[in-house]
């Protein structure tokens, strides 16, 4: 509101004057107290119908508030949660949602528009200095507090009966221990289950994705496969807990293309197997290049070269992807050879 | 032949008799018809391989080879099938205009099927490799979207995003969003792996499994789908939702702290 609202007669010929303590720089003190600045008025201490007018408008937010959350009930009760409207700039979306974030943020707007307005112009703004004290208590008033403790202490004879005090201190040094005990429920230690898998010799490899054995033949150059261990159900009771460690990603190289000996001592007939958990913080790890047999992690796109034992070419994961050593059992199917051979996923303390 | 002779006044003896004829009639057929349209097909396709052969050595040949089987600047395509000749022509990333920069891209497509059939026909007979998929395969019909959207997260989607908006790869690469890619193409490009795309042949990744994958796609990305969460801020996930947050959502609350604050309530005499 500018002032050209306002009644002439109503302006105040001059503001009030600076109140307070008033002191004087001069060269003993040249940052002396200059006290409060003159007091202004706003438009709503000087005119009623100003005032009015902002008690109203107050109370118009207050209302509207309260007509949003109306709205926000009787959209919850009457609007059906598969119905869908188009919103201008936004497109199509679900009318419940809209309707519900609509009135809610209005009834919450509202509330505060409100408040503020309210303390901006109707609340006294008169500004007030409030003098500091010092924070300790008078002398009387700690030697009374002194007195009463040494006499509460003498009445609950605490001094005088030492069998009392020393059981009572036995008591309360022993109570916190049951909290400690309880703290043994974060464990029991991982034990040695960090640095094995599931997979053993003789566990075929399962496809993800059809549930079957793998045979080296399904698997074509270029192509991209996930597997797990034999006798690993989604329904089994620790399949979150095993498949974290056993997810495997098998593709298939020509054996030239392989630079690393090992790889290609644990590959049949160029099929290689990695793990598929990322050994920087464990991330899953299947953005296979298959021109450049690159494997790139999603999160912090680590990269790994498959054709050269899984070794890390970018990123920040410290370890290659541990291989798993494959063959081809009696009727054909593919095999693992063995566990991993280290721990897979990221690095631990005591991971060596 | 008593006993036949006995028994052919039989009821049931003019439903066998029928039977045999019927099944003789058959046999004769299977036996001769078809070895006569295969005749007919084969002289067909052969005009179509000689038409795609002249294609080929306009359009290809200068990268590809004078028989497909590759050069420094296109890699052999004798065994790649007619798929991935459908897939790689058909959605205009071949012919590609370099063979330089990170990957081909997408882009308007240069021959009409009648020749991209005919190029495919060409490559197809210079070595076996899979064929161009039927409408029955990647159709709509029989689809488990439900199963669809579990393949898709396990085998396509750290890649392509989990709603196939694409997203980065290494070096310039990227993973291409599949909205509004047709449905064989996408079928194609599971089966051959086009660029640096691992493919999921069907020993793998059975062609239900694909038709299940790509019903999925229809139903989360497509001019059908509703989106109940509105804007959708390109369906990259956390990042352009946090972005957008931090951006707008807090920058209103500043512009509107700051307006607040600006305005002073006290009256002033002008």
């Amino acid at each position: 509101m500018s002032s050209q609202d306002i009644p002439e007669e109503n302006l105040p010929a001059e503001q009030d004057h600076a109140r307070g303590a008033v002191g004087v720089a001069d060269e003993v003190n040249p940052f002396a107290d200059p006290g409060l600045p003159p007091h202004e008025h706003r438009i709503q201490d000087i005119d009623e119908r100003a005032a009015k007018r902002s008690e109203r408008a107050v109370a118009l937010l207050f209302t509207v508030s309260m007509l949003a959350t109306v709205g926000f009930i009787v959209s919850y009760v009457a609007i059906p949660h598969d119905k869908s409207i188009f919103v201008f700039p936004i497109g199509h979306l679900s009318a419940l949602n809209f309707a519900l974030g609509l009135t809610l943020g209005a009834a919450l707007f509202c509330i505060g528009a409100g408040a503020v307005h309210w303390a901006r112009t109707l609340m006294s703004d008169v500004e007030v200095a409030d003098e500091r004290h010092p924070i300790e208590a008078a002398p009387d008033v700690r030697a009374k507090v002194h007195a009463d403790f040494r006499q509460g202490a003498a009445e609950s004879v605490l001094g005088r009966r030492k069998l009392i005090r020393n059981t009572m201190f036995g008591a309360l040094a022993l109570v916190p221990l049951s909290g400690v005990m309880l703290l043994r429920d974060l464990g029991p230690l991982p034990g040695t289950s960090l640095r094995h898998t599931m997979w053993a010799k003789g566990k075929r490899l399962v496809n993800t994705n059809t549930n079957l054995p793998l045979r080296p033949e399904d698997v074509a150059v270029g192509s991209l496969t996930f597997a797990k261990p034999d006798g690993l159900e989604e329904t089994s009771e620790d399949f979150q807990t095993e498949i974290a460690k056993a997810a495997l990603m098998i593709v298939r190289l020509q054996p030239g293309n392989i630079k690393d000996k090992r790889e290609l001592d644990w590959s049949h007939e160029g099929i290689v197997a990695f793990s598929k958990i990322c050994t920087h913080v464990g991330c899953p790890i299947s953005l296979y290049e298959q021109q450049t047999h690159h494997v790139l992690c999603p999160c912090h796109q680590s990269t790994f070269d498959l054709s050269d034992g899984a070794r890390v070419i970018f990123g920040p994961a410290g370890h290659a992807l541990p291989q798993l050593r494959i063959g081809v059992d009696s009727e054909g199917y593919l095999q693992a050879l063995g566990d991993f051979e280290e721990p897979v996923g990221p690095a631990f303390w005591e991971r060596g | 032949m008593k006993k036949l002779s006995a028994r052919r006044r039989h009821p049931l003896a003019a439903v066998v008799v029928l039977l045999l004829a019927l099944a003789a009639t058959g046999g004769l057929y299977a036996a001769f018809a078809p070895a006569g349209k295969a005749q007919a097909d084969d002289s067909a396709q052969s005009l179509t391989i000689q038409e795609g052969k002249k294609l080929y050595e306009v359009g290809c040949a200068s990268c590809h080879g004078t028989g497909g089987q590759g050069s420094s600047d296109g890699p052999s395509l004798v065994g790649v099938g007619a798929a991935a000749v459908d897939f790689q022509v058909g959605t205009g990333r071949m012919p590609a205009a370099t063979s330089q920069g990170a990957q081909v891209p997408r882009k308007k497509v240069v021959y009409n099927q009648t020749q991209i059939d005919q190029l495919a026909a060409y490559i197809a007979s210079l070595g076996a490799g899979p064929n161009v998929p039927t409408k029955d395969q990647y159709g709509p019909g029989g689809a488990d979207i439900a199963k669809g959207g579990e393949l898709f997260r396990t085998n396509c989607a750290q890649c392509h995003n989990f709603t196939g908006k694409g997203g980065a790869l290494t070096k310039g690469k990227f993973a291409p969003t599949l909205e509004g890619v047709d449905p064989k193409h996408i079928y194609e490009a599971m089966q051959t792996g086009p660029q640096n795309m691992p493919s999921f042949p069907d020993t793998t990744l059975s062609s239900k499994n694909k038709k299940d994958i790509i019903a999925y796609l229809h139903a989360v990305d497509s001019s059908d789908t509703t989106n109940p969460g509105g804007l959708e801020l390109g369906g990259l996930g956390p990042v352009s939702e946090g972005l957008f947050a931090w951006i707008f959502g807090l920058g209103a609350l500043i512009a509107v702290a700051v307006w607040v604050a600006a305005r002073t309530a006290k009256a002033k005499k002008s």
